[in-house]
């Protein structure tokens, strides 16, 4: 069954909608826990530090977390790996272009696939930010997320950076969570609209979730 | 090179072109005596049968993809045996039974209505103005209901009932419910079936299937069909294909008029070349005229297109009063609208039969009275059931219709009349076979509309689906067996190959023609021959037929053909992909069935079915059959281009169902 | 009226094609557009030069056999096929792009001509009811639900021309592919090779090099017949379901 999957181009597509749906849910819950920035510092470092004792005393300290790392890690591997051979499976496809050429299908459909390296770029970026801290613009300090959020957003590039990715993570959810559902054949007729209305809120919901917190931060209302 | 030297050399030709010979009488020796209904099964027990270990070493060719032979290939490679088969169409699922709207009939009284599989040869033979056999008329109406369980067993999606249970429609002024349907698609969903079924085959290794590769000419050995010359229509290369039979699928021949509501490749070559090898024709004056198509827009028209006859239903005929009346539709009263459908037959009004139906609108577009450009049509009018059904009505029962006529001609027939003009449909007349679907060659078998056999004079509707389906699922897969069994496969030395004379005779014959159509490099190209031959024929030999006219169409064809051989222009090489060439050697094939189609129809002094000859008509104008003289089925035996070909006649008995006059007053 | 066309112009498979330009006059708004290339080819011929090679036959919208892409549509700017395009569709002056098919499953014949053999191979590979001739039960031996009726005939109507993967950007064959699945898949006729038909008929689709679904619905915009895009969905569906099962055997 694996090889199946595997094989085939429908069940590559099929490992893309359960991975993508997988970080989709996973972006649903950082969006709300990031709001906690707007109620102080106290509060979001709080939030920050619960992640890594969720599951105690069952888990071990950090397990949930990391538990949740290696899921998302093979998420974004699945879902970046199988895209990357469908793509090319695709352009083999059609080697040639026609030469009338047209506008077609929706932004969002088109953007999928350089929307999905930008995303990809974002996340090594904002790992290495605020996970890590590498590439921290002003002295990382571990354990204190909330100063690490407002150093990052104060410089114009970081949120800049995180403000385009997250335009391209709305466009990415528009189209790939009605295709999710497409694709693990649970749309119909009669559903459609009603996904393409929740693809649509979803879109929205995270791009504004995300993006109200480097405004937050430039707007001088977290600081 | 044989040819040409004929073309060229022919001088007066105009001379002899009424000239036929009668030979002896040809019978049908395969189809046994007894009661009418236990005949096929008679012919079944008596035919031998192929051990089915043996059945893989027999090959048997199969030219056409369409009903008939999309279902005989399959069937034949079910029982075992090595099907390699042809079509001219880049895939197998093309063929133009594909295009068939209305229906399939079949005698499964499911209605309740008193149908039986009696009254379905009783209407068959009566509508096919008793021209056809009843032999085999009974045995079409008997396998019509197992067409229908096979074709459900496949998938077919046929229309049906909030029960779950298949629906039926009365079709065609038949007062039974037996035509099963699949919206306006019938033949479509019937062609898929017998393609998938056959695409099954294919897969199984059992059928060699050759697209894109068309049948030039036949083989015959020691008298017996041996296998066909074919050229790759990608590559242009000529190859030749063995077989212990030949099986010809590959439809009728209405392309003759070059306008038609026949695909725009269907082609006559097949059954002509046969033809020209040994096997009779018969009947090829019968030619059905469909009297719903959209009429032609001007000289550019490449096809006509069929509208489903069912609009007659609800539709009402008419013209203008006033010759020359050029008022847009609406705008002519009343009082001033002839009816002429309604007047000249009050009892089925705009009901007739399509053969009268055709014929009367081109009686009052011959006086003038016609409507649309060139006069070459007449109102088919819907506002009297818009008014008394609702447009919704009337959208829902024939939607599909209307939208297919708003697309080809910018109209809206919601609130214009629709206009409407009888076109070339069908041809009931084909190759002659005998009850087994056998060809006077020997081994080569003809089926579906390739034939001559279960329609007689006329076609009813929804009944050619039937037959195409009835000989390629069950009648030739049991009759071919005999043939085979009484042959047996021989192998070695005296077989036929490359090397045998017959055979290069055959190839060099084809390659000649192809080469000479490319050498003339005239100045006219192959359309405009096929327009100015269809244009003859449609004139003299199409709805109606009289004496000098068709003494004149004869005169002209073997001008026309010398002209064609004088300044064809055919560009590019026989070695490629050349759509041209083709074309160019159709016609060649057109313009020798034209001329046998003419004699044909100055010999049958009478009128029955499609076939109208003025001289023979009632007082009232309805067509008037000769019995006592033309009680027979025509076969034509070929001598050579522009002679004299022999006819020899076969007697048809009546026992069952007694010929009557036909009368729609 | 009067009209530029570029044509793409292609000797055989292995030779290079590019766009050749003519121009055409005296079309008539009431010529189909084959017709209209007839008459270029009409002129073509008498000139001496090759006539533009395409596939066509039944030209009554049916027989799938027409295949152009016109000013970067497949068949066209109207929801039709070729054949049943009329000029009526067009403007006096226009120039108009003509193109075959683009994708690398269906190779270029010549002309506008191409190879959709793939297509016949993908039905070849499952697209049948096992039921040999003669073994038909009675037809109303199984009642099959209306609305499962009209849904096979829905997909049924599919008429194999191939526009959906020339519209693809990815040159995918799944509405082709699903069309078929989904009429055989609802019938009980079809029930018992419901599984291996989806799974053999996905696998060969891939075989021959189409491309995967990107969902974006260009297909079925180009469908003249009107295959809607939630066939694929159903596919999709019969696919997930076919390995499940078959994973479990």
């Amino acid at each position: 069954m694996t090889r199946t999957m595997w094989d085939s181009s429908v069940g590559k597509k099929t490992v893309m909608a359960v991975s993508g749906l997988i970080m989709l849910a996973y972006l649903v819950v950082h969006m709300l826990g990031n709001l906690k920035i707007f109620f102080g510092s106290d509060d979001f470092n709080h939030y920050a530090h619960w992640l890594r004792t969720l599951g105690e005393p069952f888990l071990h300290y950090e397990w949930a977390l990391w538990i949740i790392r290696v899921v998302l890690v093979a998420a974004v591997v699945a879902h970046a790996v199988s895209a990357y051979q469908l793509s090319r499976r695709d352009l083999r496809a059609r080697p040639t272009k026609y030469v009338h050429k047209k506008p077609r299908t929706s932004y969002a459909t088109r953007t999928m696939r350089w929307g999905g390296v930008i995303l990809g770029l974002f996340i090594v970026w904002h790992i290495l930010d605020l996970t890590t801290g590498t590439v921290h613009p002003d002295g990382f300090q571990s354990g204190h997320p909330y100063q690490n959020v407002i150093d990052t957003f104060s410089t114009w590039y970081g949120s800049v950076v995180y403000i385009v990715a997250m335009l391209a993570l709305g466009l990415h959810i528009r189209h790939g969570f009605w295709s999710a559902a497409q694709t693990l054949g649970v749309g119909s007729r009669t559903r459609d609209r009603a996904f393409k209305t929740i693809a649509n809120a979803l879109a929205l919901v995270l791009t504004v979730g995300f993006i109200a917190v480097p405004v937050g931060v430039m707007t001088g209302v977290v600081s | 090179m044989d040819e040409m030297a004929d073309i060229t050399d022919m001088g007066d030709i105009a001379a002899e072109f009424a000239a036929y010979t009668t030979g002896a009488p040809v019978v049908d020796t395969k189809a046994p005596g007894g009661p009418v209904n236990e005949r096929w099964d008679t012919r079944r027990f008596e035919a031998k049968l192929v051990n089915p270990a043996n059945r893989r070493k027999h090959t048997v060719i199969v030219v056409g993809t369409g009903l008939a032979g999309g279902a005989a290939g399959a069937t034949l490679a079910e029982q075992g045996y090595h099907v390699v088969q042809f079509c001219y169409q880049d895939s197998p699922r093309r063929a133009h039974s594909i295009a068939a709207q209305g229906g399939i009939n079949a005698a499964k009284n499911y209605r309740n209505d008193g149908d039986s599989v009696h009254r379905l040869f009783y209407d068959t033979v009566k509508g096919g103005d008793f021209r056809a056999r009843e032999s085999n008329v009974h045995r079409l109406a008997q396998i019509s209901v197992e067409i229908i369980d096979q074709c459900v067993a496949q998938g077919v999606p046929f229309a049906r009932e909030y029960g779950g249970l298949l629906d039926t429609r009365s079709f065609g002024g038949v007062q039974v419910s037996r035509t099963f349907y699949a919206r306006g698609q019938t033949g479509q969903q019937l062609l898929l079936g017998a393609y998938q079924a056959l695409s099954r085959q294919i897969a199984a290794g059992t059928v060699e299937m050759h697209a894109r590769t068309e049948m030039l000419d036949l083989i015959v050995v020691d008298g017996r069909a041996r296998g066909i010359v074919a050229r790759d229509l990608v590559t242009g290369k000529i190859d030749t294909y063995y077989a212990d039979a030949v099986v010809l699928a590959s439809g009728g021949y209405g392309n003759v008029f070059y306008l038609s509501t026949n695909a725009m490749n269907s082609n006559a070559t097949a059954i002509w070349r046969a033809h020209r090898r040994g096997a009779y024709f018969a009947n090829p004056c019968f030619t059905q005229i469909h009297p719903t198509c959209i009429p032609r827009t001007g000289e550019h028209q490449s096809k006509l297109t069929l509208m489903s006859e069912s609009l007659r239903n609800d539709g009402r005929i008419w013209v203008p009063k006033a010759k020359g009346d050029d008022r847009p539709a609406n705008e002519i009263p009343e009082d001033e609208r002839d009816y002429y459908l309604e007047r000249i037959y009050p009892a089925f009004g705009n009901l007739v039969p399509r053969d009268i139906a055709s014929r009367a609108a081109k009686n009052v577009c011959d006086e003038g009275r016609g409507v649309g450009p060139g006069g070459q049509g007449v109102y088919l009018d819907f506002a009297d059931a818009i008014g008394r059904m609702g447009r919704k009505a009337v959208e829902e029962k024939y939607g599909n219709l209307f939208d297919m006529y708003a697309r080809i001609t910018a109209e809206d027939p919601y609130t214009v009349p629709m206009r409407i003009y009888p076109a070339v449909h069908y041809t009931m007349g084909g190759l002659w076979v005998d009850y087994d679907l056998q060809t006077t060659v020997p081994g080569l078998f003809a089926i579906g509309e390739a034939n001559f056999s279960d329609h007689g004079a006329n076609r009813l509707g929804a009944s050619a689906l039937m037959q195409g389906l009835a000989d390629g699922y069950f009648v030739l897969p049991s009759t071919i067996n005999d043939y085979l069994a009484r042959n047996p496969h021989r192998s070695g030395d005296d077989d036929v190959n490359d090397e045998h004379p017959v055979v290069q005779e055959v190839l060099a014959d084809t390659e000649d023609r192809l080469r000479l159509l490319l050498a003339v490099d005239g100045d006219r190209t192959p359309d405009s021959f096929h327009r100015e031959l269809g244009e003859l024929m449609w004139e003299f030999c199409g709805m109606a037929r009289t004496e000098p006219g068709l003494r004149k169409a004869l005169e002209r064809i073997p001008q026309i053909r010398e002209e064609f051989w004088r300044r064809i222009k055919v560009p590019g090489t026989g070695e490629e992909f050349n759509q041209s060439l083709e074309k160019a050697n159709r016609i060649v094939d057109y313009l020798e069935l034209a001329e046998l189609m003419c004699l044909d129809a100055l010999h049958r002094d009478e009128s029955c079915g499609g076939h109208f000859r003025e001289e023979s008509q009632t007082p009232d104008g309805e067509a008037a059959r000769r019995d006592e003289e033309f009680t027979y089925a025509a076969a034509w035996e070929f001598t050579d281009t522009g002679e004299a070909p022999v006819l020899h006649k076969e007697d048809l008995v009546f026992e069952y169902v007694h010929p009557t006059q036909r009368s729609y007053a | 009226m009067k009209l530029t066309l570029r044509v793409w112009r292609q000797q055989n498979a292995d030779a290079d094609g590019a766009m050749s330009t003519y121009d055409v006059d005296d079309i008539s708004a009431d010529m189909s557009f084959l017709e209209m290339l007839d008459t270029l080819n009409e002129e073509l011929i008498l000139r001496g030069d090759d006539p533009v090679a395409f596939d066509h036959d039944c030209r009554e919208g049916i027989c799938g056999a027409c295949s152009l892409v016109i000013n970067g549509d497949a068949h066209g700017p109207e929801r039709t096929t070729t054949c049943q395009l009329h000029m009526r569709s067009f403007e006096d002056g226009d120039t108009i792009d003509i193109e075959p098919w683009r994708a690398s499953a269906f190779p270029v014949v010549k002309d506008l001509v191409v190879d959709r053999s793939a297509f016949d191979r993908i039905i070849q590979a499952g697209g049948y009811v096992t039921a040999p001739t003669g073994a038909a039960p009675e037809a109303h031996a199984t009642p099959v639900p209306k609305p499962d009726a009209d849904f096979a005939f829905e997909n049924a109507e599919c008429i194999g021309c191939g526009a959906c993967v020339a519209a693809c950007p990815n040159g995918a064959a799944m509405l082709f592919t699903s069309a078929k699945v989904n009429h055989l898949n609802v019938l009980p006729q079809g029930a018992p090779e419901r599984e291996t038909r989806v799974l053999d008929m996905v696998a060969q689709m891939d075989e021959e090099g189409f491309g995967g679904c990107t969902l974006a619905g260009e297909c079925a915009t180009a469908c003249p017949k009107g295959i809607p895009l939630v066939s694929i969905t159903g596919m999709n569906k019969e696919w997930l379901r076919a390995t499940r099962k078959s994973g479990r055997r």
